[in-house]
């Protein structure tokens, strides 16, 4: 199929970007979006262009690295996948695409669709872990029980792969689902109760500090995280947190 | 006497680990606070060894390409870890888990290495469920195990498909507190561009800012690389896109022993490639085989009439089809280790019993298993008379709890439903078992110099088992780096402060720059990836699956011209004074193409079959075990350690000899 794309061109940080149209001929609709990607910029390299920056890496949908926002969606308009897992068989012969980076103020572009998301990392370091040494002396892995109920509903917040998607897509820039994912992980598990007072009112304090919104229940970030991860974290973290500001 | 010395412990295997610990200097905290140690690259071996070297005390300098340590490759490993815990009560050991590991590895591993390896894999487990990792449980409540490729018992502990992902993240979280403690200082959006050596021993790194395209200076007491595998090399894999050799490359031009990079793994169980376009390829779990049953049609006909369409799998009777793993291997079936399937499946391939128009699929079928799950299901739920799509339903429930995500992935590459008609896979090179020699400590050649996870060679031999590259790596990072370092920077509580001012940092500054400025400034035709597809296709043609003498000795000549016209046409856009993809790439693909003619040369020298390298000329000629491969213990039980003189067809082989004290060499039989 041959398509028009209109991709947002920003030389670094500091410099103004603009959206400027690209044609591409012959894709595949068993490639990946991605994969059409490399066409253009094997095309721009060999017309002696600057190809188009954006991040990638695993390209099977779990390190999080992709973004884009493509046609006014997070990753674009198919449903529980990121970029590299969207195929073009989505697209039509003839469509012109668009093509933008996540924005949200907590997320500045550093080039092209590449932005820093470095603000899922500040709010991780606030509170994201559960202080244990490695010192290999810990009981042993099967001394406290934890129902399966427990275990599975904490592995579904646990799949979040950060990729900031809720956030780029949420008219607030709001990062509740995100940080709600992780404080569920723990508050679900034996092991997080200890510091939980602590974690929720860390992460949640850093997250404001960043500049992210605030959630007011629209729901998008839920349909637009390729992990599915549910509202459900949002609500229990706001309990959490209702919990903690108790107990202080 | 060979230069190389493992520095193994002496004593009875079992004790070996025990008594070294004894015996090592340890560093007093006081002292670890004046001590640097640089670790590049944050995976599951880099995040844990950093995670741990902080919380000893020692001020970690980390370095990553990504945008964050939570996204290394590690993150997309899907099966399980192995752990010799023996919940399940069927018999498993640390001597059951070595073995198999030594005897999985086809008699290339170091005994005493491996034999830590299992010691200390039951502490993974309990460290990282202590962190928060949700493994899958039972509905007691206890962990849940399933069972890998080449193994008898259940070992194999997972988090749905997503282990990796569950491991890194819990590395990830252990990093996240000693960098809010400010024991780790974080490098991301940064690549290792060379090693400095001062007095011979590694003394920091030079490193490019990915943003800005500043070159920076870092030093430090000692430098670790846990950089991952190689499989890049063969630009299609199932590596990340930006997996690369080159901090493994660099250290090996400065002095560091590279070994066996002929040991790659061809991971049987992936989605067939479709296209020229293709960037990369995708794994299926090895979970996948305890429950999926590998075949192709019998009769050619029936090839004939499903790549044309006329056929579907589903239309073939029991009859009709070969489930060749299970008719060749009847005590391993599906199970037998990733390189045997990998073969079997391209034997099938090569005589045109392929199912998909380019010739190069077979089926992975879960019918069989969706039936019995349902049959069961009907029994618990005292369902009588389950109609046959009423059981169907009820065991797709139970195969979807257990793969789901695979299946999803599966359905969203290939536009077919897994549940309906069976997958389509096969094989990949997906992970490598060579890497830089180190001795028990993890040292490479080089004093000072560490090298962990799949970046080194150690622990796998010649092929890796399932489940098995997850524990390695967190073995190395958690619980042996942070002991073997201690004892060699015992020595170093004096040093003070490494300055980067010194010749040895200047001059490798230079050089770092001089080679960018090469990139960004030589206006050749064709684009990196150009050159990129075209060592990918020598190696997999030449350095695949199977290799002969004639190919291999083709293979070194065309890598050799190609890095001859590399360096005349290659063409980057771009400056080196800012985020530059193609710059990056462009260095990282200069490297692989150094390692592909070093990888010829090694499967050349190798002129035995053993694991994953698997020679044309070497094997069985009769008897049970025709047609599979053979092993030459009496000419080739070593370890080769290339080191490295200018021109990597050069490189002068240094053979540590392989000594099996603990366990008797035999043929490896999966029938």
């Amino acid at each position: 199929m041959n398509l028009t794309l209109k991709i947002w061109r920003q030389k670094d940080s500091k410099t103004k970007g603009q959206m400027v149209d690209y044609k591409v001929t012959d894709i595949s609709e068993h490639m990946s979006f991605l994969e059409m990607m490399d066409v253009l910029n094997e095309q721009l390299i060999n017309a002696g262009e600057e190809p188009v920056a954006f991040d990638h890496d695993c390209r099977e949908g779990i390190c999080g690295m992709c973004s884009m926002y493509i046609n006014g969606e997070a990753h674009g308009p198919d449903r529980g996948v990121t970029t590299c897992q969207l195929h073009m068989r989505m697209f039509k012969d003839g469509d012109t695409i668009t093509i933008e980076p996540f924005r949200a103020k907590a997320f500045p572009v550093i080039k092209d669709l590449v932005v820093d998301r470095s603000s899922f990392d500040r709010i991780q370091h606030a509170g994201g872990y559960i202080s244990v040494n490695t010192s290999g002396n810990t009981q042993d892995a099967n001394a406290t029980p934890i129902s399966k109920h427990d275990a599975d509903e904490a592995m579904d917040a646990a799949t979040c792969i950060g990729c900031g998607a809720c956030v780029a897509t949420c008219k607030n820039s709001s990062a509740m689902l995100f940080v709600g994912a992780k404080v569920s992980q723990y508050a679900l598990l034996p092991q997080g109760q200890v510091e939980a007072t602590d974690r929720v009112k860390n992460m949640v304090a850093q997250m404001d500090l960043e500049g992210f919104g605030n959630c007011s229940n629209t729901g998008a970030c839920e349909i637009e995280c390729p992990k599915g991860i549910s509202l459900e974290n949002i609500a229990r973290m706001n309990r959490e947190l209702l919990k903690a500001t108790f107990k202080s | 006497m060979s230069v190389l010395d493992s520095k193994v412990p002496k004593g009875p295997l079992k004790n070996k680990w025990t008594d070294y610990k004894n015996h090592i200097d340890l560093v007093n905290p006081a002292n670890k606070r004046n001590i640097d140690v640089i670790v590049v690259g944050t995976g599951l071996a880099g995040g844990s060894a950093c995670a741990t070297l902080a919380e000893l005390g020692y001020n970690v300098k980390a370095f990553a390409y990504q945008d964050s340590p939570r996204r290394a490759h590690s993150i997309a490993a899907q099966g399980g870890i192995n752990a010799a815990k023996n919940y399940q009560g069927d018999g498993d050991s640390t001597y059951r888990l070595f073995y198999d590991t030594v005897k999985g590895g086809d008699y290339r591993s170091r005994e005493a290495n491996v034999y830590r390896l299992a010691e200390v894999s039951a502490n993974i487990i309990d460290q990282c469920v202590a962190q928060g990792v949700p493994f899958a449980r039972d509905y007691g409540g206890l962990l849940d195990n399933r069972s890998f490729g080449g193994v008898l018992v259940s070992r194999t502990f997972y988090a749905k498909g997503q282990t990796g992902q569950q491991l890194l993240l819990g590395a990830y979280s252990a990093m996240n507190r000693q960098i809010a403690r400010g024991k780790i200082e974080m490098h991301n959006r940064h690549e290792m561009l060379d090693v400095v050596k001062v007095d011979g021993k590694a003394r920091g790194i030079i490193a490019r800012n990915l943003i800005t395209g500043e070159i920076e200076r870092h030093s430090a007491h000692a430098v670790v690389i846990a950089s991952g595998g190689y499989g890049n090399v063969f630009f299609l894999s199932t590596n990340a896109m930006g997996s690369n050799v080159s901090a493994g490359w660099k250290i090996h031009k400065k002095g560091a022993f590279f070994a066996n990079p002929c040991y790659t793994q061809i991971h049987p169980t992936c989605i067939p490639r479709s296209g020229d376009y293709q960037s990369k390829l995708t794994l299926m779990s090895e979970s996948l085989r305890n429950d999926g049953r590998i075949w192709v049609p019998k009769n050619m006909e029936d090839v004939m009439a499903i790549r044309e369409g006329r056929k579907k799998p589903t239309d073939l009777s029991e009859d009709e089809r070969d489930y060749y793993l299970e008719r060749r291997y009847p005590a391993f079936g599906n199970l037998v280790p990733r390189d045997v399937a990998s073969r079997a499946a391209k034997e099938r391939c090569d005589a045109g019993y392929g199912v998909n128009a380019t010739g190069e699929a077979v089926y992975l079928d879960f019918a069989s298993a969706i039936t019995r799950y349902g049959t069961e299901q009907a029994k618990i739920q005292n369902i009588k008379n389950a109609s046959e799509a009423k059981i169907y339903e009820l065991g797709q429930a139970i195969v979807e709890a257990k793969y789901g995500n695979l299946f999803q992935m599966y359905e969203k590459i290939v536009d077919e439903n897994p549940y309906k008609t069976p997958m389509m896979i096969y094989p990949a090179v997906h992970y490598t078992m060579g890497g830089v020699w180190v001795d028990y400590n993890l040292m490479t050649t080089v004093p000072g110099l560490y090298c962990i996870g799949e970046a080194n060679f150690s622990d796998h031999g010649a092929n890796r088992l399932g489940a098995s590259a997850l524990m390695q790596g967190l073995a190395d990072g958690y619980f042996v780096l942070p002991y073997t370092i201690g004892d060699y920077l015992s020595d170093d509580i004096r040093t003070g402060k490494i300055s980067t001012d010194s010749p040895e940092f200047i001059e490798a500054e230079k050089e770092a720059k001089e080679r960018l400025e090469f990139f960004v400034t030589n206006k050749g035709e064709h684009s990196v990836d150009y050159y990129h597809k075209k060592l990918g296709k020598i190696m997999w043609d030449k350095c695949g699956m199977s290799r002969n003498e004639k190919g291999l000795k083709e293979a070194m000549a065309e890598i050799k011209a190609l890095r001859e016209d590399f360096w005349k046409n290659v063409s980057v856009p771009g400056g080196m004074n800012e985020m530059n993809p193609e710059l990056e790439k462009a260095g990282r693909v200069a490297d692989f193409i150094e390692l592909g003619e070093l990888f010829a040369k090694d499967a050349l020298t190798r002129e035995e079959s053993c694991g994953g390298h698997f020679r044309e000329e070497s094997v069985e000629l009769d008897g049970e075990q025709k047609g599979e491969a053979k092993r030459n213990d009496k000419d080739f039980a070593f370890v080769s350690a290339w080191e490295y003189k200018g021109e990597p067809a050069d490189a002068v082989l240094h053979k540590e000899e392989l000594e099996f004290n603990d366990i008797e060499l035999k043929q490896r039989s999966y029938k």
